[in-house]
């Protein structure tokens, strides 16, 4: 038992050390959703009612598609240097280990983008009730994201040009977290009750937390037969 | 070994899997086909027009054994991706991927059919419903699902991922089935009941189930269809392959 916890402490720490010795990508999801949303304004005109309505939306889709790009990162290097198959082949138990390298590839990811959402959505004029719910929100969705990204990525992992395959594969599971997610900001913005969206996308990152480690890992033992 | 395990490896060898197929397929495409024209004209001469939608809802008899089948035709990838999965049986891999195509076709005739009728009817041709865009979200799972499947060159490793995918994807079907009772949307709830009186007229309710019934036999008959090609292209290099390529060479190339 404990040296399945010191196994993972050991991933844990690989990882942030790898991501701390190339911090200067850690910046490129951010720069991407803060150019997406600059975006609108661009394409809808300056009008603030109108950019008010939909930002919470705009900044959902934002950090969704941030999220979208920075997947590709989470196994590659593993994979072409080889550590992914001695990973698979340790003898701790490999949802654990692979929930581990989620963890961190959402806090250097997600967290970052969730902390500068309210800049994001205040870009675009959010009503002051949304604006903290957005990170809320966030906080709620993008690990779900995450762990479902996680199990699509572990199926193309061996792939050369995987971008648009992965798009094709995890946006349509992405669809009912950024339902409840910018659901629940877009109530609050009008005005409604927004805590059933919120429940929801908890429930669904409680199942996710227990079940997408152990499917990550049976599709992955997949890519690399 | 019992008899019925026995019986079982033997449907699951791929030469009998491939001669049972060329046997059953004809016979599908066939009683599909009969059945088919029926109810086609069962719907579309027989049945009386709708008091509200006069002729315009004689649409159904397409659309709705489509959205039947674009549900069953998953369930059927995904029991099969299930089976290959925890028992690696090579047919059902065959199967579960020779019904993807199939199950995207009839989704996508769903989704056009309804557009077609909605323009008349709702007065636009796409709304964002909750039925409409679940249905529309299981097109995009078959796509990934066919997408995937396609950029792996091993073809039973391909077959493996895509049916891990399609397993994943299956939280949707409950979504689309149930979506009109949960979110009361434009789409009008399901008038046909397994269990419990439908609320559709049997002038109605005939043409529409034999329809379904065809849908399914074509179905089959194509899954087949699929899978004897599938099994040819796994087993390319094999004897029984060559001895199919062999005869249908000394036959002109016709078979």
């Amino acid at each position: 038992m404990s040296s399945t916890l010191s196994a993972c402490g050991a991933v844990l720490r690989r990882d942030l050390t790898l991501v701390w010795r190339r911090r200067g990508d850690a910046a490129n999801p951010l720069l991407f959703a803060l150019m997406v949303v600059a975006l609108f304004p661009f394409a809808l005109g300056p009008e603030s009612a109108q950019l008010q309505r939909i930002a919470p939306g705009v900044v959902f889709v934002a950090v969704l598609l941030a999220g979208l790009l920075a997947l590709d990162t989470l196994f590659r290097g593993d994979y072409e240097d080889g550590s992914l198959e001695q990973l698979v082949l340790s003898p701790h138990p490999l949802p654990l280990l692979l929930a581990c390298k989620i963890a961190v590839h959402w806090l250097t990811t997600a967290l970052p983008l969730i902390l500068i959402s309210p800049l994001l959505g205040e870009m675009l004029h959010i009503t002051p009730e949304a604006r903290w719910l957005l990170p809320l929100g966030l906080l709620l969705a993008t690990p779900l994201l995450s762990l479902i990204g996680a199990v699509c990525v572990a199926l193309t992992v061996g792939m050369h040009r995987a971008g648009m395959l992965l798009a094709l594969l995890v946006l349509p599971l992405y669809v009912p977290a950024l339902i409840f997610g910018a659901g629940a900001c877009m109530a609050a913005q009008a005005g409604l009750p927004y805590l059933a969206p919120l429940l929801w996308l908890s429930a669904a990152l409680v199942l996710a937390l227990v079940l997408a480690p152990l499917a990550c890992a049976a599709a992955l033992r997949i890519s690399l037969a | 070994m019992n008899t019925l395990a026995l019986w079982f490896h033997r449907i699951g060898s791929p030469p009998t899997a491939y001669r049972l197929a060329g046997r059953i397929t004809p016979w599908m495409y066939g009683i599909g086909a009969v059945l088919g024209a029926v109810a086609l004209y069962g719907g579309l001469v027989l049945a009386p027009p709708d008091y509200q939608q006069g002729d315009a809802y004689r649409i159904i008899f397409i659309h709705v054994p489509s959205a039947w089948m674009s549900l069953f035709a998953y369930l059927f990838m995904a029991a099969n991706a299930f089976v290959a999965l925890v028992w690696r049986i090579k047919l059902s891999e065959i199967l579960a991927m020779a019904s993807a195509p199939i199950g995207a076709a009839f989704t996508l005739v769903t989704l056009v059919t309804g557009a077609l009728w909605g323009k008349p009817m709702w007065g636009t041709w796409w709304t964002w419903d909750a039925r409409l865009t679940s249905e529309l979200v299981l097109l995009f799972l078959y796509l990934g699902v066919i997408g995937l499947y396609h950029a792996i060159d091993d073809r039973r490793q391909a077959a493996r991922a895509a049916g891990f995918l399609a397993l994943i994807g299956i939280v949707n079907l409950p979504i689309v089935h149930f979506s009109v009772n949960w979110w009361n949307t434009l789409h009008q709830g399901s008038t046909v009941r397994l269990l419990g009186p439908s609320k559709i007229d049997a002038a109605m309710a005939w043409p529409l189930l034999l329809m379904a019934l065809a849908t399914h036999l074509w179905f089959f008959g194509s899954v087949l269809a699929r899978t004897r090609n599938g099994l040819l292209e796994l087993d390319a290099g094999k004897e029984w392959v060559r001895s199919i390529a062999l005869q249908g060479e000394s036959a002109g190339g016709s078979a």
